[in-house]
């Protein structure tokens, strides 16, 4: 569309979500989670020779410099090769070290180390605490080990959590075997409203459900549960029964119940008042859109008892939930 | 069209955590108050307009898995909500213009799907 062009290679799916979360990560983990603590540290009374002996000793290419416990420099190995040109071993560490020094907080986000790598050509650098004290060091591949890991951990925990659920209904031997999720909705509870069906389309992902169908059941269960939230007068409940090709949504509640329930189908029909109108609720579209989304619906309301809905959404053959990933070649 | 351009294009504030705005690509959009209109008919990764700004704008935008939210006329959620925008990962971007003018803008760079 717009910009330099993209590299050749066609980027799948998988991996664009995965580049973005990594993206995300560098937003959220700090560098005192990935820094090397207690790093290897000399002080100025050292010689280069000292140094040069530690640095290939202990397999490592630079290391802070302490005076007294405070940070003064640093000394990495292009020092070193300076001083070995001349060559001058004996004299102290404090003739070659760097004093420029370029240091980042503990708490830092791994963005900020990645920008600084980025802007000064810097292979490590120094971490410090509140007060200036030196409390580790950072590299570059401490960054790229940080988010890898990072990463690697929540997609096993989500790939673990998606095996599961996706194969719930295999090896359990039934005439019909369902799931039931059962959420309680409070009324006038505005603040939650939207998380009973986020939490239910989650779980249909998880369980193996396409993208299409869980956005479908997303969208009828939102506008099911803002009804409960808005029309209510002591809340109710979702009951959600998942079967491999079905899925039972039940929504009932105890009052006030619906006067007119042909009117209260009617697309633009709506109750709610000027207030909850202000809000961008009652545009008397909610059952609409659940009629949309589903593949059949029936509403029963008895006023001064209470009023139940019920919905369902049917799965096609191939796209059967719990029962396991569907061999490749059946889904075309 | 990248997020990036559209907030420099319309000054827009990010409200939500930092994001490479650059990476998220958008060319679809859809405006109205009407949450159940939007339920209905905002795209997959559009970027909405609306002068709404309470907690329940983060959980229609999660569950259509939009890409921004476009706040317009100054209206300011509160902190929680900014919070759950975070959590759910929708990003939440303001301005003071009135939606006829965000609309417009949106639509001279070429977001023309709905």
């Amino acid at each position: 569309m717009d910009g330099a062009p993209r590299q050749n290679r066609v980027i799948s799916d998988q991996e664009a979500e995965n580049i973005s979360r990594l993206e995300e990560l560098a937003y959220e983990i700090r560098v005192e989670q990935v820094m090397t603590s207690n790093p290897y540290v000399f002080t100025t009374s050292q010689t280069m020779r000292e140094a040069t002996v530690t640095l290939r000793q202990m397999r490592i290419s630079g290391a802070p410099v302490l005076h007294n416990g405070d940070l003064v420099g640093i000394l990495s190995i292009e020092d070193v090769i300076r001083c070995l040109i001349e060559p001058d071993l004996d004299s102290p560490v404090t003739k070659y070290m760097t004093t420029k020094l370029i240091t980042i907080r503990a708490t830092d986000l791994l963005v900020d180390a990645l920008k600084m790598f980025v802007n000064t050509k810097l292979g490590r650098l120094p971490v410090i605490d509140p007060n200036g004290k030196l409390v580790g060091i950072i590299t570059k591949g401490d960054v790229t080990r940080g988010l890898l890991k990072a990463l690697q951990q929540e997609t096993q925990v989500e790939e673990m959590r998606r095996y599961r659920a996706s194969r719930i209904f295999e090896d359990i031997e039934s005439d019909r075997t369902s799931l039931i999720l059962r959420y309680d909705i409070q009324a006038h509870d505005f603040t939650h409203g939207g998380s009973a069906s986020s939490r239910i389309k989650r779980a249909l992902i998880r369980l193996g459900a396409s993208p299409q169908i869980a956005r479908r059941a997303g969208i009828a269960i939102y506008e099911a549960e803002m009804n409960l939230i808005i029309h209510t007068t002591k809340g109710g409940v979702i009951r959600v029964e998942i079967e491999p090709h079905q899925i039972s949504i039940d929504v009932y509640d105890y009052g006030p119940g619906i006067a007119d329930v042909q009117k209260a189908l009617q697309p633009g029909y709506s109750t709610a008042s000027e207030e909850i109108r202000e809000l961008g609720f009652g545009a008397g579209m909610g059952l609409v859109n659940i009629a949309r989304c589903t593949d059949s619906m029936s509403l029963d309301s008895v006023v001064g008892k209470g009023t139940r809905l019920r919905i369902k959404i049917f799965l096609p053959q191939q796209e059967a939930m719990g029962e396991g990933p569907v061999p490749k070649e059946t889904v075309q | 069209m990248n997020l990036q351009t559209i907030i420099n294009t319309l000054e827009l504030t990010p409200l939500t955590n930092p994001a490479d705005f650059e990476s998220i690509q958008v060319e679809k959009g859809y405006t109205s108050d009407l949450l159940s209109c939007v339920m209905a008919g905002a795209p997959h990764g559009s970027v909405w307009v609306t002068l709404q700004a309470h907690g329940n704008i983060v959980a229609v935008a999660a569950l259509l898995e939009l890409s921004a939210i476009i706040i317009t006329e100054g209206a300011m959620p509160d902190p929680a909500t900014i919070t759950k925008a975070n959590e759910e990962g929708i990003i939440l971007l303001s301005t003071p213009q009135p939606s006829y003018w965000t609309v417009g803008k949106l639509w001279e760079l070429g977001i023309q799907e709905n």
